[in-house]
């Protein structure tokens, strides 16, 4: 939570530095932007392969444990189609892959920025920062009324770090092993859908 | 794009590779956690000097909430019913 604070704050001074400071756009190589992102995946790469919780859950669980992950994609793709009866201007392919970032804002933003651009990088932002923001504040709620993987399903790939504690306290200890998993496949998946959606 | 899908595989197989090298698996996360801040802080510049995106933020906003809340919803119901269906009996059999 601590850490997504800094990580708004940081976009937020870049936004006000741009505005009021008149930073030029170009006083940053684009390259750098770019490279920057070559080292992120690399370095989200190690996070997730070093992470032996998610190895060991991968060797001893049941099968069954696949089918959260599963639904909570086709939920969000269904909820993709719902959301673009709403929302007129953007193609349902740029808003399927801005929903296919399952709350993981920084890769999705950076990415869709890089491949799409700022308009549908930003929208990318947003809309996966309240997806975060809106599993945190009703996880307890959801649970009441959907069941015990509701707020595993909101939380998306924000489930297996981010929004862990507020899933493990209101869902029980036995749910969070669920949680990382699930989690982290759908941190994994990220790139790989987004990728082939814009392509 | 293939260039971030290769880095992404790289990175996992040294991550699980380097797994009980506690000390650089530390660094790794300190790191990925500043090129985070300084990729977010270059998006933000980017996004303030676009003219288009600043006049045109209260739609883009509402769009967001509109697709954060679409995307819920929709997760929610079908992992609802993967909960009826695989998870609350075998749970309360137990």
């Amino acid at each position: 939570m601590k850490n997504s604070l800094i990580i708004i704050a940081f976009f937020i001074l870049g936004v006000l530095g741009a505005l009021f400071l008149r930073i030029p756009k170009s006083m940053f190589n684009a390259n750098l932007t770019l490279y920057s992102l070559y080292l992120l995946m690399f370095l989200i790469g190690i996070s997730i392969g070093s992470d032996t919780k998610v190895w060991k859950i991968i060797k001893n669980t049941n099968i069954k444990i696949v089918l959260v992950p599963l639904s909570i994609i086709v939920g969000t793709l269904l909820g993709v189609i719902l959301s673009s009866f709403f929302i007129k201007n953007i193609s349902l392919k740029d808003l399927t892959a801005v929903g296919c970032g399952f709350g993981y804002y920084t890769m999705s933003s950076i990415f869709i920025t890089k491949v799409s651009g700022e308009a549908l990088g930003v929208l990318a932002l947003l809309s996966n920062v309240f997806r975060e923001i809106i599993t945190l504040l009703f996880a307890p709620v959801l649970v009441k009324y959907f069941g015990k993987l509701a707020p595993i399903a909101s939380g998306g790939a924000t489930s297996m770090d981010v929004t862990l504690p507020v899933i493990t306290k209101f869902v029980g200890k036995d749910y969070a092993i669920i949680s990382v998993f699930s989690g982290a496949v759908l941190t994994i998946l990220v790139p790989f859908l987004i990728a082939f959606i814009l392509k | 794009m293939l260039i971030i899908i290769v880095l992404l595989l790289a990175g996992i197989l040294c991550g699980f590779l380097l797994r009980k090298k506690k000390r650089v698996i530390i660094l790794a996360d300190k790191l990925t956690n500043w090129t985070i801040y300084l990729l977010l802080l270059l998006l933000g510049i980017a996004i303030g000097s676009n003219k288009k995106i600043i006049n045109n933020i209260g739609n883009i906003g509402i769009n967001a909430i509109i697709i954060a809340l679409g995307t819920i919803i929709g997760s929610i119901l079908v992992s609802y019913i993967v909960y009826l269906l695989y998870f609350k009996k075998a749970k309360d059999e137990k």
